[in-house]
């Protein structure tokens, strides 16, 4: 039987992390996520874990340290978020290139500047092609699950990849809500004893990581990491299905929300979600077709799924919570609107950028969206591609 | 101390036929400093001559395990590397004693490197940190760092006809390190290899972390004729540019004292990256380094109780 409780979204990942105990923790403050450093830390206090804390000075030298603990042999995590991330970009792509299983997980904020603490996802999204797994939630208990998942899709053999599990600032990670923790038991077993390849402590082995990899070598060297990339795929939706025995909780690479039969329907990821699905009840109830496309695993990008999910739809609105500055849309959109090429019928595709910096997002702004998509369907013209959504212009 | 006949003994951990240019000295560090460890050692290393010429894939010149991340973390890399140690020691996965040493030149040390190696220092990892100090971002070809003398040409601080080089004096690391209240510091030079064996094998053997600045004669860098890097290295040394002490739980100890202070421009005539100076327009330049030099040394020798 699982346990009910209520938590935060940073208390349900720091609860994950005490369940699976991993051999290093090197972690650095900053908000929204300073609660997960800080539980653990209690944690390490109070020998809930007997983890090795490296209370490092500063993000640069959390994931250096935990590339260096995971390449010695360690089962390594460390978390963040925005400009965190940023401070550690470099050693973020060596961490994907050296194939190393470390999770992480980040709380999503704006990336400054202007310096801002809420929720978006500028930060998770600049890393995109960073070679991470990366894998969004809508709740904590979204958090929480996808936590334990990414520790198992990380080692797997035909991954080895470092995964990201993204939460909203604030909404999930400071936010209180009703969910359910597995027993610890079950989930050390469930998560298992990590068996490392060629670790740095086997003395009696002795591997050099990290060599300099100039034209001979290093396009088939990023060839198979971009090949790992590609099984990931398979291997998260067998860690999903696993992970439903145990918990009674299903996961795909995205959730479909009565967008079976819908007409209009929007893209969306993370807690904006949960908004949106309220939105499509109520449409329904009015008789509205819509529904909703909810990206869980955002790397790899699931595009022929998608596209399979949303061809003969009518009308699509992909919710952006960050630019790209290009000129053209957001991330999330290129992304789907990519995917959808060469799709007979494909629908209109529109593009909102919403939620930036923590500006609420209403229902009513949703509304609004849906009310768009309606009206696109209705007249068959697409009057804005790119919208910013509640924006004063 | 180990004798000569007891270290030829011992297996060379790092192989020939790495790609360091001839006369190149951080070979000869790593080579000495490997023959100290008396457990099985773990090498961490910074972007820089010594990862470039020694990893090229498919190819290592490292028999000890070695790992590489980037350029200003050696020492978090390493630092992580020993977190792991720790864990999985207590965790009963390992058994044996290791020793774990970081490598960085002195730009990934001085400069670039500096809150990644105080925050390792800070934070106890038992782990000896070796600064292979050849005095300039000698890989990217000769760019001044802070490690860099005073008067030395580079090319971003080049001579020229309103420039004797450097303007400033080089950063005292070693004192910084000692500031960091770690229990062992110490200074080498590959010319005096029982100095700087023993130095490393006090370094590994002190519980937490030690740090050590070992000055590397570069022969692209400073321009001498490649056979006269360890003659340079000692030059260093006999001027007391570069002293040799250490310094143990606080208490400063000088480990080498020439039997004759020699003066500076011997070791600077022989290097072309202070050619400039000896022009009449810059001697009073080598007339400042010079008593720079004895300024220090004065006082290097008040704190290790030696009479001037």
């Amino acid at each position: 039987m699982s346990i009910r409780v209520a938590k935060t979204g940073n208390e349900a990942v720091a609860e994950g992390m005490r369940q699976i105990n991993p051999d290093v923790v090197a972690a650095y403050p900053i908000t929204p996520q300073t609660e997960i450093v800080q539980i653990f830390s209690s944690f390490v206090a109070n020998g809930k874990v007997d983890t090795e804390f490296v209370t490092v000075e500063s993000e640069h030298s959390a994931m250096s340290a935990t590339v260096g603990a995971s390449s010695a042999g360690a089962r390594a995590m460390t978390a963040t978020s925005a400009n965190g991330l940023a401070l550690m970009w470099e050693i973020v792509y060596i961490a994907a290139s050296m194939r190393l299983p470390i999770v992480m997980p980040v709380v999503n904020r704006a990336l400054s500047g202007p310096i801002n603490i809420h929720c978006d996802h500028s930060d998770t999204m600049g890393a995109r092609d960073a070679g991470w797994v990366q894998i969004f939630s809508e709740n904590a208990q979204e958090a929480y699950d996808n936590l334990l998942q990414a520790v198992r899709i990380a080692e797997d053999k035909n991954v080895l990849l470092p995964v990201m599990v993204t939460m909203d600032g604030f909404i999930i990670s400071h936010a209180m809500e009703v969910m359910h923790l597995l027993e610890d038991e079950k989930v050390r077993k469930w998560v298992g004893e990590y068996v490392p390849e060629n670790p740095l402590l086997d003395v009696d082995n002795p591997v050099t990581v990290g060599p300099l990899d100039l034209y001979d070598w290093n396009m088939e060297h990023k060839r198979q990491q971009a090949e790992a990339m590609i099984q990931a795929k398979p291997v998260i939706l067998e860690v999903a299905k696993d992970y439903a025995k145990l918990s009674g909780r299903e996961y795909g690479l995205f959730e479909e929300y009565m967008l079976d039969d819908a007409e209009i329907a929007i893209v969306v990821l993370g807690s904006t979600a949960g908004t949106a699905k309220e939105v499509v009840k109520a449409l329904r109830a009015d008789g509205v077709k819509a529904g909703l496309l909810k990206v869980r695993v955002f790397r790899p990008f699931p595009a022929r799924e998608i596209a399979a999910a949303l061809g003969g739809k009518k009308a699509i609105a992909v919710m952006d919570r960050s630019d790209s500055f290009n000129a053209v849309s957001g991330p999330v959109f290129a992304e789907v609107r990519s995917a959808m090429y060469g799709v007979e019928n494909a629908p209109k595709i529109v593009d909102y950028i919403y939620g930036i910096g923590g500006r609420d997002v209403t229902m009513d702004h949703i509304k609004s969206v849906y009310d768009d998509l309606a009206k696109i369907v209705k007249t068959g013209q697409v009057e804005r591609a790119l919208t910013y959504l509640g924006i004063r212009e | 101390m180990a004798t000569l006949k007891e270290l030829s003994n011992k297996e060379i951990l790092v192989t020939p036929g790495h790609r360091a240019c001839a006369g190149c000295g951080f070979p000869i560090i790593i080579k000495q400093a490997l023959l100290a460890a008396d457990n099985p050692v773990v090498v961490g290393c910074a972007t820089g001559c010594m990862e470039v010429c020694t990893t090229i894939y498919p190819y290592t010149a490292w028999k000890v395990p070695f790992i590489h991340n980037a350029f200003e973390n050696s020492a978090a890399t390493v630092s992580g590397v020993e977190a792991a140690y720790q864990s999985l020691k207590r965790r009963g996965k390992i058994d044996k004693k290791i020793d774990f040493i970081a490598f960085g030149g002195d730009g990934g040390t001085y400069d670039i490197g500096f809150q990644s190696l105080s925050g390792a220092m800070e934070r106890g990892h038992d782990m000896l940190y070796i600064c292979y100090d050849n005095q300039a971002y000698m890989n990217t070809g000769i760019q001044r760092s802070s490690a860099t003398p005073r008067g030395a040409n580079t090319t971003t601080s080049p001579a020229g006809s309103e420039s004797y080089g450097k303007k400033q004096y080089r950063k005292d690391l070693t004192e910084v390190m000692v500031a960091h209240g770690i229990p062992y510091v110490a200074q080498g030079s590959p010319a005096m290899w029982n100095d700087l064996v023993s130095k490393v094998n006090k370094g590994l053997a002190v519980e937490g972390p030690a740090f050590m600045a070992v000055i590397q004669p570069c022969v692209l860098g400073w321009k001498y004729p490649a056979d006269q890097t360890i003659e340079l290295a000692k030059l260093a040394v006999d001027t007391c540019f570069w002293p040799l002490y250490e310094i143990v739980d606080g208490e400063y100890k000088l480990t080498y004292r020439p039997k004759e202070k020699k003066p500076l421009v011997d070791f600077l005539r022989k290097q072309d990256r202070f050619r400039h100076l000896f022009k009449p327009e810059n001697e009073h330049i080598i007339a400042e380094l010079q008593a720079e030099v004895d300024r220090k040394w004065d006082a290097l020798l008040a704190k290790c109780g030696e009479q001037a």
